[in-house]
Formats: C-alpha cells, sequence, structure tokens
C-alpha cells in the first residue's frame, strides 16, 4: 500500500495546474469546485462513457500531467462551449481543454487526422485538398472562382511556431507549452 | 431596396469543399436583399479546426484573414458561424490586448501584411437581423410558406462562446425563429434545439457524432416537422450528408430534410430549387416542393 502512494504522488506535477493558468483561458482553473454542470450539459459525455470534462479538470488541478496529456478522451471535446457559457465559477472548461491539447501536441502527441488537415493547410491554405469537380461545381452554380492562396507568405507568418514538428510529432521541450498572452 | 449594404465575403474552408449550395443560395438572396459581396483577393482557414493544436497557429491564421479583408476597408460577412466566432474572437482579442497584436503583427509583417483592428465580423444570420432587417426580408417575400413547419437549428458557434460572439442568447435562440417566421413557415419548438451536432468529432469518434445526429433527428421528427434548418456548413453535413450514414449505422429510417436557411428564403423570395443548389441535398426535400 505505501508503495502504491509513493508511486502515485511520483505521478503527480505540483505546478502543472499553475502552468495553466498562464495560458489564455486557463486562468479560472483553481476556482473550479467540482460542481460537475460540465459533464452533466455535455452533449458528447452522454455518449461516452470516458469523457468527463469535470475529470479532466480534477486532473489537471491534481497535476496529473502525464496521464492527462497522453489520454484520448481529451481529443473528444467538440469545442460546443455549453460548459464554459454555463460554469458557475466563470472556468473556461473548454478553453482549458484545448489547452490542454495543446501541451500535448507540444509533447508530440497529435492525433492522425490533424496532421492530414494540416499538411493540406500548409500546402493549399485550406483545411481540405478541394477536388477538381467542386471547381467545375462552383462554376457551373454561377460561384466566382476561389481566389489563389498566397501560400509562401502564409508559410512565412506561420515560419518558427511549431508547424513543422507538429508535422513530423516531434516532442518539443518542456516548458515550450507556453502560450501568448 | 434603398440600401446601401456591403461586406467583404469570407468563405472559409468546409463551404468551398463541399457545401455549394449553401454559398449559391447565400448569394443569390443577398443579391436580391441589395446586399453587395466582395470578394477576397486571398484567405486560409478560419483558424478554428486547428486551435486544437496550437493556439498560436489559429491566432495567425485568424488575423491573417483579418488583416486581408481590412485592405478592402469593408466588414467581414461570413456564411459559417464557426468562422464567424474564431475571427471575432481573435478580432476582439487583439484589438484589446496591444502586446499580443504586436506579436502576432510580428509574423504577418514577414508577409507585409499587418493587422489593425478595424474592421468588425458578422455571420449572415446576424447580417440579416441586424443590418438588412426583418421589414426589408418582408418586403421580398413573395411566396410565403404558409403551411410549412420547420425545426430551426441555429448550431453552437452561432452564439458560443458568449464573451465573444455577442450575438444571440444561447439557452434561447431566437434569431433563426425569427428568419424562418418571416419566410411565412412556421419555426416549431422541439427537444433538444440547443443540442451540438458533433461535427468537430466526427474524424475522431464516429460513433458519437452520429448518435448526436440521430437524436437530433428523432426529436425534429418526433415534433413533426417538414425540414430541419440550419446556417451551418458542418452542421448541414452532419445532418443531411450523414443522416445517410446514420441510418444506416443505427438501421432506421429518419427521412428528414435538412435545408440551408438560405434556401428556405431564397424558395420564399420566389427563386427556383435550381436556383439554390437543391440538387446537392442528399434527402430529398419533396414534401417541401410539394407544399410551396
Amino acid at each position: 500500500m505505501a508503495g502504491e502512494s509513493v508511486s502515485a504522488y511520483s505521478k503527480i506535477d505540483p505546478k502543472f495546474r499553475h502552468e495553466v493558468t498562464k495560458m489564455p483561458g486557463g486562468e479560472k482553473i483553481l476556482q473550479c469546485f467540482q460542481c460537475g454542470t460540465c459533464t452533466s450539459d455535455c452533449p458528447i459525455a452522454r455518449f461516452s462513457d470516458k469523457y468527463r470534462p469535470r475529470k479532466i479538470i480534477r486532473m489537471a488541478q491534481l497535476g496529473l500531467r502525464e496521464k492527462v496529456l497522453s489520454s484520448d478522451f481529451l481529443w473528444l471535446c467538440a469545442s460546443c462551449f455549453t460548459c464554459t457559457d454555463r460554469c458557475p465559477q466563470g472556468v473556461e472548461v473548454a478553453s482549458v481543454i484545448k489547452i490542454l491539447k495543446n501541451m500535448a501536441v507540444i509533447e508530440g502527441r497529435i492525433p492522425e487526422v490533424f496532421k492530414v488537415l494540416l499538411e493540406n493547410l500548409v500546402k493549399t491554405g485550406y483545411i481540405y485538398e478541394i477536388p477538381e469537380s467542386r471547381l467545375r461545381r462552383r462554376e457551373a452554380l454561377g460561384l466566382p472562382p476561389l481566389p489563389k492562396v498566397n501560400i509562401e507568405g502564409l508559410n512565412k507568418s506561420l515560419e518558427n511556431i511549431n508547424v513543422e514538428s507538429f508535422l513530423k510529432g516531434v516532442p518539443g521541450k518542456r516548458g515550450e507549452a507556453k502560450m501568448w498572452v | 431596396m434603398g440600401m446601401s449594404l456591403k461586406y467583404v465575403i469570407y468563405l472559409g474552408c468546409s463551404i468551398p469543399y463541399r457545401v455549394s449550395s449553401y454559398e449559391a443560395s447565400a448569394r443569390r438572396v443577398l443579391g436580391k436583399l441589395g446586399v453587395e459581396l466582395v470578394e477576397m483577393p486571398d484567405f486560409n482557414c478560419c483558424g478554428l479546426p486547428l486551435e486544437p493544436l496550437s493556439h498560436e497557429l489559429m491566432l495567425i491564421l485568424s488575423a491573417r484573414n483579418l488583416a486581408i479583408a481590412e485592405q478592402t476597408g469593408l466588414n467581414i460577412l461570413t456564411l459559417c458561424p464557426g468562422c464567424a466566432g474564431t475571427l471575432k474572437k481573435t478580432n476582439k482579442t487583439l484589438k484589446e490586448n496591444k502586446a499580443l497584436k504586436e506579436e502576432v503583427n510580428r509574423h504577418l509583417k514577414e508577409a507585409g501584411l499587418e493587422f489593425k483592428g478595424s474592421l468588425e465580423v458578422k455571420h449572415i444570420s446576424q447580417v440579416l437581423i441586424e443590418d438588412v432587417g426583418i421589414d426589408n426580408i418582408k418586403k421580398a417575400v413573395v411566396r410565403p410558406l404558409r403551411g410549412l413547419r420547420v425545426a430551426g437549428h441555429s448550431g453552437c458557434h452561432l452564439s458560443r462562446p458568449r464573451k465573444y460572439i455577442e450575438f444571440e442568447d444561447p439557452e434561447n435562440p431566437r434569431a433563426l425563429k425569427a428568419l424562418i417566421s418571416v419566410t411565412g413557415a412556421k419555426p416549431i419548438e422541439y427537444m433538444g434545439e440547443t443540442e451540438c451536432c458533433g461535427s468537430t468529432i466526427a474524424a475522431i469518434d464516429d460513433k458519437i457524432s452520429l448518435s448526436l445526429v440521430r437524436e437530433k433527428l428523432l426529436h425534429v421528427k418526433d415534433a413533426g416537422a417538414d425540414a430541419l434548418i440550419t446556417v451551418c456548413p458542418a452542421c448541414h453535413i452532419m445532418y443531411d450528408a450523414n443522416q445517410i450514414r446514420a441510418e444506416k449505422m443505427f438501421g432506421e429510417k429518419y427521412a428528414v430534410p435538412v435545408l440551408h436557411y438560405t434556401q428556405l428564403l431564397g424558395l420564399a423570395m420566389g427563386m427556383r430549387p435550381e436556383e439554390l443548389g437543391f440538387d446537392e441535398l442528399r434527402v430529398r426535400p419533396a414534401k417541401i416542393l410539394e407544399k410551396i
């Protein structure tokens, strides 16, 4: 028993919650008193047995860094913002979850589907590759041609924000997860 | 109509990718209402779908769009509430935070752009309600859709998060109901009106997102609606194209036609279904076309 509790404590990062409060949208995380409004109003939680926003916030408060950042359920948030709008404590729950996803990504944990979106973005400016057939359909409907995206300019503006390492899934250094505020 | 309304239109990704029916119907309806649209010479993803990866990436993507749109001297009109929400959020955040604005502008400057904070962003629903006005829309309705009962789905990002969107009450959405009423159709009440469509996690968990689709369609069907009306390309894809997938997954039949609001309004304004991209709809709205 004693051994078990020691190993559990060793997984706790006491500074983690303060890291989160420094990021935009994470400021109020310590004010969460676990009422559960977020989970009970969450459209995803109704159909998932593992996605629980209240639990995610608690894990972040406790400093269960590794456990929460490596979880699959983090990626189930639909960003509907119902939790954020209804939280009686003013915690921006959806933003906290976004912060945790951003931190997971910095550590090289990025779901494959997002890599595809990002690859399309740096190639085309859009998250999808728009097929030729769609361009013909636009023309048939009398819609104006899509503008030519200045890809070179776009990518210049995206320099130094880790896009390349996200694509490769290469972990950054811990502490790099410092968001612009 | 004696009005002078002019916007720069921001299309985002979903609409050019696969929702031409929304764009075609919106452009026709807006044109007839006297709203002039100017094309953006260059634009990219609004940033919303990539925000889970990086806050900074989202900021630069959205600010780049704002900076390019600012050069037209016009306010932005979007068809997608997700795009509107993200552009609104960045616009507001950068206007209020000088240091952050400078940081973002350091990146934009690499490509000769600058975010100044000189414009406003509105979703088409907001433009129709606040700028065109219900009275003016009413004057343009030549074929009131009397006898048609439809369920409106505003979608999350039209009003959430409140703090950035500043339009509409997310707990009791009224804009779409007012917009439906002016066509002569009746907006009906139904269970789960404000529930999410699940599109943002469709690529992560098919079962959960289609469960949300199923639930919405069953509620709409129970309420006896002739159609479900959307104002978002992503919600539309979920309820229309993915309705067929949900039917397969759950072994049920919903047969709920899903129209873009601009298609409904277009019909009421006397336009033909062909002009409004009705052929793109996956669930045939036969009953609606019969009723008009």
